[in-house]
């Protein structure tokens, strides 16, 4: 039986109702239209709705159904290269029911409904099944193949098993109590799905970007964040993430940022290949597109979608990477919410909550065991935008709290246009040590020692370029005017990486190592020289020296540098000394 | 519908409050009746079965509790048609160049519903504004959002004007609109724009909407959104390249942060509401260009930055939405530099998708990028030279010293008439980075350099 109460107060994306008696996180309908919406404060017989749509035009008195059920997420093949609002309503469908503008009032269901899998079981009659277990595969895209599984909660005994094309409503399996299951499974959003067991991260995330990497690796279900002020370089970076991780699945989400940005994915990924498969990367990618023009309260939902739907592949055995550009977006909506509800604002106008929820979202992050006994994992990435830059602002300084890599834009280097304007002094990342195993076994086992030397080297600049500041550059030893130029070959030729050239886009470990181990050795061959009396003016100006800095546009990299690096040679035997 | 309610209990800065109506929905449009015959309009904030609250454009000067309101059952409209064009109306959409009411072709809510990102087409086409340090380092494509950053007493009108004079997508002659949007302005300046559309015959083709310095501040709260709709209109019903431009984003926010004290909200940063992201978002995301469209919406809006301060809540939420910015600098201009426009913390994230072979030239980016480089270098370089004076510094770093300058002087300065091609302006550039030594140019390929460097082309002669 459908519970009707009417609308008391509307006041922009929130709306009083009474007369429905909900439970809290219920999913309601309101007014003529219908428009979703999610009970987020229950007072006496009023209930407090965050509506997902515009508002304009309801009236009180309107009518308020409530569906009983929580906002949840429809799981089940089909969700690869999908791209949805916040509250997973497709907006292809959307386009198709209403044009160019997202009017309102319109339902769309998260999961193709027509369309047909070919289902294949992997169990048979008999089989004692449960929560997670694996029923049969799909074929989903290329890649992915997709394992249908028997949702958290239920267990029991197969009756019955189908084989063939069903679309994602058929029951595919019988239990022998009777309970029906289809190859969908929805999960309510705001809250984790079940696991085995929570292991420990491993295996760095390989990103093809060199600082990232080289000096401040992620684990794969590892947590980064990456603060910094407008056009610093955080959307590019997550898009450089999304396209070139060596992850299994990608999860995408546009939380409150621009409407040309989810464009250009939606133009490019389908475009471009996937360096681990060779196949278009939409085949792998979930899109969440809530733009900041689109309704705030789906936008705080958005992040809960997208994160529900990482953890579903997970379970799968999948890695996983999530983006979610930007957090503080989200915080934004938290707070907008909040104060309609005039609850008691926290620091800068944040609800208290504010803290708790940032942690229980990258608290999902992970490796784990899932409960069919495979092994998957999420990284979760956040983009933070602190206003003016500044990161001793709340969302910034919970988050940080809380992931273990930070990634610092730095206003002042993308205005040189040094890209990424990831500043080398102030990121960290806290998996160093779980990683060198990793690192030793697949790069190189004097990698740890490469770069730890490029970062220290790195810092003793910043402490030389105080001295220049008071002196100039000239008035300093000739080798720490030498010690400057290899950092300026560090910080030029490696971690400038340019993410719009075709080649340097994407960088391979192997290629990382090597041109590390040129400068390293360009700067032992420099030194060497200084030693022995060559003029410093000479040895700086080495042509070969210019050629390295181009290594990194070159394709077949190992013969650039292997030339390079035979003429570097020649060239300091010419400069004499030993 | 026409029921008039005598029902005001409360009257609170900009806002009534109402009791005892009907049922009265959420944003719509309000006509209070006022006791001298006058009529003011308004927007429904807040409704519920015991109270509904509006916000009066106009100003609650003169209104008590014997003043009639009268719901109109609508949100607020736009009356569009192509006949907008070559009008100037109020802030509120009403004509001020005394002819006659706009017959509407279409009436259109002045909300704006989001366009669905699906639907979207990366903006792409490369748009020549004749300015080098727009079109050589920040680059401006059509349908997207990039707004002037400046100051107050800055040539930001000018650039504006010129960019609106010169901006043309080479190779093509579309059909092309301005929408003109003054909020807060003084009657001086917007005489000023008046004057130079009128010179130049822009008017034919530009919708004016005003709302000036001494118009009611909450009236700047629709005059951007039916400024556009109306361009929305123009671009997606009757195929035209809209350039729109808004002035002052500023009073415009004021006017927000205005709104929320009378509401009594919880404030966010300095003052302003905490949703002013989000509301600034429902302007700055009108533009764009739509898959299967021919118009499209390019929005060039000004901002003053209070105190010229980039960090200030105004220019700092606006450049989290838009898609980069252009900003004027005091120190340029006080070197009698026009148009004095720094590079530096000037940005078009679309660059990238509007230059390039086929588009302006191969060699843009790298070319961008070099001088870039050189400029922030050069400018950091000054800083050192008024220290430690211009001997100590290596023959690399006096280079670049150099080029700072003639970047300033060749590349940033030209006429307020002067309406560069790209390949002027690319031409002046090569010129400048010839003045510094070849293996410093380290961020352009080869072969860019072996056919576009003045020495190389020289050679091949
Ligand atoms: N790795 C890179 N290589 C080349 N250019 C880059 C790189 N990273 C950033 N950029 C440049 O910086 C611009 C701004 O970057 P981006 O859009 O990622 O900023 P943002 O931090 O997401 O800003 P906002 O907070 O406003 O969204 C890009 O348009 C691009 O021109
Ligand atoms: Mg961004």
């Amino acid at each position: 039986m459908e519970v009707k109460g009417e609308i008391y107060r509307v006041a922009g994306p929130v709306v009083t109702v009474a007369g429905i008696k909900p439970k809290m996180y219920d999913v309601v309908h309101v007014g003529h239209e219908g428009l979703m919406g999610e009970v987020i404060k229950i007072e006496g017989d009023k209930a407090t709705v965050q509506v997902y749509e515009d508002t304009s035009g309801i009236k009180p008195g309107e009518p308020v159904v409530k569906t009983g059920m929580p906002l949840s997420v429809e799981l089940g093949p089909g969700l690869q290269e999908s791209i949805d609002d916040g509250i997973q309503r497709p907006l292809q469908t959307l386009q198709e029911k209403m044009g160019n503008f997202i009017e309102r009032g319109v339902s769309a269901d998260g999961l193709n409904r027509e369309k047909k899998w070919d289902f294949k079981p992997t169990v048979i009659k008999g089989d004692v099944v449960e929560g997670g277990s694996v029923l049969g595969l799909v074929q989903e895209t290329y890649n992915i193949e997709h394992k249908i599984m028997v949702p958290p909660n239920v267990s029991g005994t197969v009756d019955e098993i189908k084989s063939g094309e069903f679309n994602v409503e058929e029951i595919i399996c019988t239990l022998s109590d009777g309970t029906q299951i289809s190859m969908m499974q929805k999960w309510p959003v705001r809250g984790p799905r079940p696991v085995a067991k929570k292991l420990m991260p491993t295996a760095p995330l390989v990103t093809g970007q060199r600082i990232l990497d080289g000096m401040f690796p992620v684990a794969k279900g590892g947590t980064a964040a990456i603060p910094g002020p407008f056009g610093s370089g955080k959307t590019v970076t997550q898009q450089q993430l999304a396209k070139w991780s060596d992850t299994d699945i990608v999860v995408y989400i546009g939380c409150g940022e621009r409407g040309n940005e989810m464009a250009d994915v939606l133009n490019e990924f389908p475009e471009l290949e996937d360096p681990k498969s060779g196949r278009p990367l939409m085949e792998r990618t979930v899109l969440i597109a809530n733009t900041s023009n689109m309704p705030v309260a789906a936008r705080e939902a958005s992040v809960y979608t997208g994160i529900t739907i990482a953890e579903y592949y997970r379970d799968m055995g999948y890695d996983v990477s999530l983006m979610a550009d930007s957090t503080s977006r989200w915080a934004e909506a938290m707070r907008e919410i909040s104060s309609r509800l005039e609850e008691m604002p926290g620091e800068e106008g944040y609800p208290a909550y504010l803290s708790a929820r940032l942690s229980e979202f990258y608290e999902r992050a992970g490796v784990v065991t899932s409960l069919c006994g495979e092994n998957g994992s999420i990284t979760v990435i956040g983009a933070v935008s602190p206003p003016g830059g500044d990161f001793s602002e709340p969302v910034t300084q919970n988050t940080l709290r809380i992931v273990k890599v930070f990634w610092a834009l730095d206003a002042k280097l993308a205005q040189k246009r040094h890209f990424p304007s990831i500043n080398w002094l102030s990121s960290y990342s806290l998996y160093n040590q779980a990683l060198s195993g990793w690192f030793a076994e697949n790069v190189g086992s004097d990698w740890d020692e490469l770069r730890g030397a490029a970062m220290d080297k790195l810092q003793q600049e910043s402490e030389l370029q105080e001295i220049v500041q008071l002196v100039g550059s000239d008035a300093l030893p000739e080798d720490q005017q030498l010690t400057l130029e290899i950092c300026r070959m560090i910080r030029e030729y490696f971690l400038q990486q340019n993410a719009f050239h075709p080649v340097d886009t994407y960088c391979p470990f192997e290629k990382q190592y090597k041109m590390l181990k040129a400068i390293t050795k360009y700067g032992d061959m420099a030194n060497e020289a200084l030693e022995s009396g060559a003029a410093i003016e000479k040895i700086v100006t080495l042509e070969s020296k210019d050629e390295l800095a181009k290594v990194k546009f070159e394709e077949d990299f190992d013969t650039a540098l292997e030339s390079v690096m035979t003429k570097m040679s020649d060239e300091f035997a010419q400069l004499g000394g030993k | 519908m026409t029921k008039e309610y005598k029902t005001i209990v409360d009257v609170a800065g900009p806002l009534i409050f109402i009791e005892k109506t009907e049922p009265v929905g959420y944003g719509e449009l309000v006509h209070i009746n006022m006791p001298d015959g006058t009529s003011k309009r308004g927007q429904v904030l807040d409704t519920s079965a015991d109270m509904v609250v509006v916000q009066v454009f106009e100003g609650t000067g003169g209104l008590n509790s014997e003043a009639g309101v009268v719901f109109s059952g609508e949100t607020i409209k736009l009356s569009a048609s192509k006949d907008m064009l070559g009008r100037i109306l109020s802030g509120a959409g009403e004509p001020l160049d005394g002819g006659p009411q706009i017959v509407p072709d279409k009436r259109v809510d002045v909300n704006g519903a989001a366009m669905n990102p699906y639907s979207r087409m990366p903006p792409e086409d490369f748009i020549q504004t004749g300015i080098s340090t727009i079109d050589g380092t920040n680059t401006l494509v059509r349908g997207q959002k990039l707004p002037i950053f400046s100051g107050a007493g800055l040539p930001h009108n000018e650039i504006a004007l010129q960019i609106a004079r010169q901006a043309k997508v080479p190779g093509s002659d579309e059909e092309f609109a301005v929408v003109f949007a003054a909020m807060g302005i003084t009657n001086e300046e917007a005489q000023s724009f008046m004057a130079d559309f009128e010179k130049t015959g822009a008017l034919e083709r530009a919708v004016v909407f005003l709302n000036l310095a001494d118009d009611p501040a909450v009236e700047r709260i629709i005059t951007p959104r039916m400024a556009l709709t109306a361009a929305e209109y123009l671009a997606y019903e009757h195929d035209m390249h809209v350039l729109v431009i808004l002035t002052d984003i500023t009073n415009y926010c004021e006017a927000l942060r205005q709104m929320g004290a009378a509401r009594e909200e919880v404030p966010g940063r300095r003052g302003y509401p905490g949703y002013m992201y989000t509301d600034l978002a429902s302007l700055y995301e009108r533009a764009g260009v739509i898959k299967g469209l021919k118009g499209s919406v390019t929005q060039f809006s000004i901002l003053t930055m209070p105190g010229d301060d980039i960090t200030h809540p105004i220019p700092d939420l606006s450049g989290y939405i838009t898609e980069g910015q252009i900003v004027v600098s005091r120190e340029l201009h006080r070197k009698g530099i026009y148009p004095p426009i720094n590079v530096l913390p000037s940005l078009s994230r679309l660059m990238n998708s509007g230059i390039g072979e086929g588009k302006t030239r191969e060699d843009h980016k790298a070319v961008s990028d070099q001088m870039y480089a050189g400029y922030a270098e050069g400018r950091d370089l000054r800083g050192l030279v008024a220290i430690v004076g211009k001997e100590s510094l290596s023959g690399r770093d006096r280079h670049i010293l150099e080029f700072a300058d003639l970047f300033e002087d060749r590349f940033v300065r030209q006429g307020k008439d002067e309406n560069r091609t790209i390949e002027d302006t690319l031409r002046i550039s090569w010129e400048i980075l010839s003045d510094l030594p070849e293996s410093q140019l380290t961020r352009i390929d080869n072969k860019y350099i072996d056919k576009y460097h003045p020495a190389h082309q020289q050679k091949a002669e």
